[in-house]
């Protein structure tokens, strides 16, 4: 495949790197003098200079032709959308990823169509929220195309589930349990399945559903 | 009627006193606190200390009852992605953005943004100026 990588910071010249060592044809933009001149030593080439956000730039790095896709990861929310607005939209790029860098700035790249992100905060943040032994509610996965999101919940004490089978439970419309973790075994839910204290539950749901279903498992939002 | 003005700057700044000057109730959004001096000691309008990309502070500012948002920062990129997120967020019909550069100016205006591009006005005015100047027309010497 072709493919634009805009920014060279660590992000994108590891992503560049990875790519051409998977046999992809690769063209990295950077911006700074600096950092451009330590990139051209390693990529040559493959590494242009210039904002990824001027259309003659994104032109010279054969944005025209178009690329199979557009990766925008630059260290800045504005630019990384800019970016993917003009690849998909000016230029009929089939696919753009973007980075985003402050998880504030998500309901900006949703809201504009930009998809897939990703968000090495949220991430990590996902990943230490699951570590926390009295975790409520987890987000795990958001499948954005399919606009629905799995997430995690602890089954506590006080949790009106407890003692009875899924299918007793009435679920928000638009949920759907997974599997329950118990003892360390995972199991797939099904109608059958008795929820207990400390469970934990794997759910899918459409977004926006978290608090509905906090309510119906947990007796709280 | 109620504007807001992102980027308090020289042209933020402007924008923003000949509005509040013509009756508007405006709103200057800044991410510096000394923004604010620009619109001089007899400013009765809002200020709002904080960044565009910041819902929170677009809605201190009073963006749901906005008629109009005018964006003025120094960045391109970051008035285009707030302009969007004016316009399509709070269904706002009157949003004026600055572009510096033309070319993104242009696509966005083609996308149903109010883009405002200065430079494409320098280079205008500037050759039109030049087209004005009564120059003394230089009569060809013939070539023997």
């Amino acid at each position: 495949m072709y493919l634009i990588v805009a920014g060279g910071g660590k992000v994108g010249a590891n992503l560049a790197r990875s790519l051409i060592s998977h046999g992809h044809e690769v063209t990295l933009i950077e911006q700074r003098g600096d950092r451009f001149e330590m990139l051209e030593e390693e990529f040559e080439h493959q590494v242009q200079r210039g904002d990824a956000t001027e259309v003659f730039v994104l032109e010279q790095a054969g944005i025209a032709r178009p690329p199979d896709m557009v990766i925008a990861t630059t260290g800045d929310d504005e630019d990384n959308i800019i970016i993917c607005q003009l690849a998909r939209e000016k230029y009929g790029v089939p696919k753009v990823i973007a980075r985003v860098n402050d998880p504030r700035n998500q309901p900006h790249f949703d809201l504009l169509g930009i998809s897939p992100t990703v968000c090495a905060t949220l991430s990590l943040l996902a990943l230490v929220e699951h570590e926390v032994p009295e975790h409520e509610l987890v987000h795990l996965l958001e499948l954005r195309k399919e606009n629905l999101e799995i997430v995690e919940v602890q089954i506590d004490q006080g949790s009106p589930c407890v003692g009875k089978a899924v299918d007793k439970i009435t679920l928000p419309a638009g949920s759907q349990l997974i599997s329950v973790v118990r003892n360390g075994q995972a199991k797939i839910a099904d109608g059958d399945t008795m929820l207990e204290a400390g469970d934990q539950v794997l759910a899918i749901l459409e977004p926006g559903k978290t608090d509905e279903l906090k309510r119906v498992l947990l007796n709280k939002r | 009627m109620k504007a807001i003005v992102i980027g308090c700057g020289r042209v933020g700044s402007s924008v923003a006193k000949r509005l509040d000057g013509e009756g508007w109730d405006v709103t200057a959004i800044d991410e510096k606190e000394e923004a604010l001096n620009r619109l001089g000691a007899n400013w009765t309008g809002g200020f709002v200390v904080g960044h565009g990309m910041d819902d929170g502070v677009l809605r201190e500012a009073g963006i749901s009852e906005a008629d109009a948002v005018v964006v003025a920062t120094d960045g391109d990129n970051t008035n285009l992605v707030v302009a969007q997120v004016a316009q399509k967020r709070y269904g706002i019909d009157c949003v004026v953005v600055r572009v510096l550069d033309p070319a993104r100016a242009e696509f966005y205006a083609a996308r149903g943004l109010r883009t405002v591009c200065p430079t494409s006005t320098a280079i205008d005015v500037l050759t039109e100026s030049v087209r004005a100047c009564e120059i003394p027309q230089v009569v060809a010497e013939e070539v023997t």
